[in-house]
């Protein structure tokens, strides 16, 4: 790990730092969605894919993240910047409360609960108007205007902050107490390992980035209402397929996910005559990959080896 | 008072409805020990179906409903053979693998049905039922609901029978105790866990008719729907009937009431309440307190 671990990253951060000088502002457009799409499914595999407290209700965090700003801005007319670190420390304080509650529950009930209460806090963004302004939402002028450069550098930080923070957590002893609750929850608590604990230190960060990514989709897009950043369908659940597709429980799965992700959407959205197909395509992918490749595609990435490559035969 | 009962029958009809599509899940629940969240899709199917036979031949739900139960009862099994019986069988990170699969089974159904559709909302009507009220005294009660509610406990108690008096309907119950044990006493459980989904299916199907000519439907309600059953299933208690039912009338009657002396945008809040607080606090569902 440690010998080539560094390589990937280094030529992609690169990449990174000069692909977005020779692109138009409409390929800058999609890099900054990539960018979104792979933070917040890092996140989601923080606390989905290591510590396996697969989570239906991720939209929570990345809405609060996003009202953080957006409420400041509502009520005392602050800059919604400021949502940068007021959004994800309050989506991250709010996640405690909530852990406590939800982990108690295991599997797919967790993950149901969660739903629960990101359409909970739909419904309360939706219908309490004097607290966030109802279903018309929040609007800002952008800072930067039309310029992009200044968004992109800012959203690659947060990604690699996000990366960084992941992959740390990863390959401490915290993310092998991750995986080993992931493995065999009861194992895990005989070992003494306090789960209800190490649970919380999953998704306290993971709600935090979750709620960092919400945050910046606020300043970037200017616009944000209830439906649209708490949305089920498309952040909660879009979230668990594109780490999925990638492969859950890996570091770049995500990465990969949520790349294939936003250009299958913007590929099929500039194809005039079809609305919305991207969704379906995804979806029928996504159901593919579980079939074939359960642990996604880098998760089997040495299954997906053999099939291509002949496997030596000891002589 | 009036007002009240208005909202208590109201409530209880929905209730009828919301059961008749929960026990399909429950049943499914039950037998496969994972939650089918393609549930709601497969209602927006045979919604779809229904949908297609009015507008080119004109038939209406009641009718298109003994087109759109075999037709969801031949997905349902499909799916299940081909698709979510691939996963159960590996090991993979992540245990909810199954469940994310049916999600992602759900979205697709959902999407190719607006891909066919389209997101416009739709209607169904029925000359003489749908918009129809029926007055008794005061009390003013939709009369399509009423046509559902009797049709859906119909359906309830058939599935009752079927599956306490059969002999197929004995191989389910046994392969949901100890799917081994049934294996060894000659039940074919891959055939069991088939049918089951088919049969699960076929009720959602049977709900989702019943519905429509009270409601509009467009794609996304599917999502709603899931939430609803798997709600009610959890309320009432895994792999009941009888908790199915009582969970979908409490169900029912919550929203209802919520909705008249609360706020109608606060309405889904109470659900939600109710699932997490019965989570927590009853996790064996109204089946326990009910007992059997």
């Amino acid at each position: 790990m440690m010998k080539r671990g560094w390589v990937t990253p280094v030529i992609l951060g690169i990449l990174a730092l000069i692909l977005p000088f020779t692109l138009s502002s409409y390929y800058q457009h999609i890099l900054i969605l990539v960018i979104i799409w792979i933070t917040m499914a890092s996140a989601w595999n923080l606390l989905g894919g290591f510590a396996g407290q697969v989570s239906f209700g991720h939209a929570l965090f990345f809405g609060l993240g996003a009202y953080g700003g957006g409420l400041l801005y509502q009520h005392w007319g602050i800059s919604t910047w400021w949502g940068m670190i007021v959004g994800p420390v309050w989506a991250a304080a709010i996640a405690i409360p909530l852990g406590l509650i939800t982990f108690r529950l295991r599997g797919p009930y967790f993950a149901l609960s969660m739903l629960a209460m990101c359409e909970i806090a739909r419904i309360i963004f939706t219908n309490w108007v004097p607290f966030s302004g109802g279903a018309v939402g929040v609007m800002i002028s952008r800072t930067w205007g039309g310029e992009k450069l200044p968004y992109y550098f800012i959203i690659l930080a947060i990604c690699a902050v996000t990366l960084g923070a992941v992959a740390l957590m990863r390959y401490s002893k915290l993310g092998f107490y991750f995986l080993s609750i992931r493995e065999d929850q009861d194992a895990a608590e005989a070992l003494g390992i306090p789960t209800t604990k190490y649970k919380m230190y999953a998704l306290i960060p993971s709600a935090f980035f979750t709620g960092l990514a919400g945050a910046f989709y606020m300043n970037y897009m200017a616009y944000i209402e209830p439906r649209v950043v708490f949305n089920l369908e498309a952040i909660s659940i879009m979230m668990i397929l594109t780490v999925m597709l990638g492969g859950a429980g890996t570091i770049w799965g995500p990465v990969l996910g949520a790349t294939v992700y936003v250009i299958l959407a913007e590929v099929f959205r500039t194809i005039p005559g079809i609305k919305e197909v991207h969704v379906l395509v995804f979806a029928l992918i996504v159901v593919l990959i579980i079939m074939f490749l359960p642990d996604g595609i880098l998760g089997e990435w040495d299954k997906i080896k053999r099939i291509f490559i002949k496997p030596k035969l000891a002589s | 008072m009036e007002f009240f009962l208005e909202s208590l029958i109201e409530g209880l009809l929905l209730g009828g409805i919301y059961a008749v599509v929960a026990v399909g899940m429950t049943l499914i629940m039950g037998v496969m020990k994972i939650i089918n969240l393609a549930h709601g899709a497969i209602m927006v199917v045979a919604m779809y179906v229904c949908y297609a036979l009015f507008v080119t031949l004109g038939l209406n739900p009641y009718i298109g409903i003994f087109v759109a139960m075999p037709t969801l009862f031949g997905i349902g099994y499909l799916l299940q053979r081909y698709s979510i019986r691939r996963v159960t069988e590996v090991i993979t990170v992540l245990p909810e693998t199954q469940v994310l699969l049916t999600l992602a089974i759900g979205m697709a159904l959902i999407e190719i049905m607006r891909f066919i559709f389209t997101s416009n909302y739709q209607t169904v009507p029925v000359p003489g039922v749908s918009g129809k009220t029926l007055y008794l005294g005061e009390i003013s009660m939709n009369v399509a609901m009423i046509i559902g509610f009797v049709v859906a406990i119909v359906f309830i108690m058939g599935l009752h029978l079927f599956i306490t008096r059969t002999d197929l309907g004995k191989s389910i119950r046994a392969t949901a105790q100890d799917p081994d044990a049934a294996k060894y006493m000659g039940v074919n459980t891959r055939n069991v866990t088939c049918l089951t989904f088919a049969i699960g299916s076929m009720l959602a199907a049977a709900g989702a008719c019943l519905l429509l000519p009270a409601y509009y439907l467009f794609p996304d309600v599917g999502h709603v729907f899931t939430l609803k059953a798997f709600i009610v299933t959890i309320l009432g208690g895994m792999g009941s009937t009888v908790g199915a039912l009582s969970g979908g009338l409490v169900l029912g009657v919550a929203e209802s009431l919520g909705a008249s002396y609360w706020q109608m945008g606060y309405k889904d809040v109470i659900g939600f309440v109710i699932f997490v607080l019965v989570l927590l606090f009853l996790p064996g569902g109204l089946k326990t307190v009910i007992g059997r």
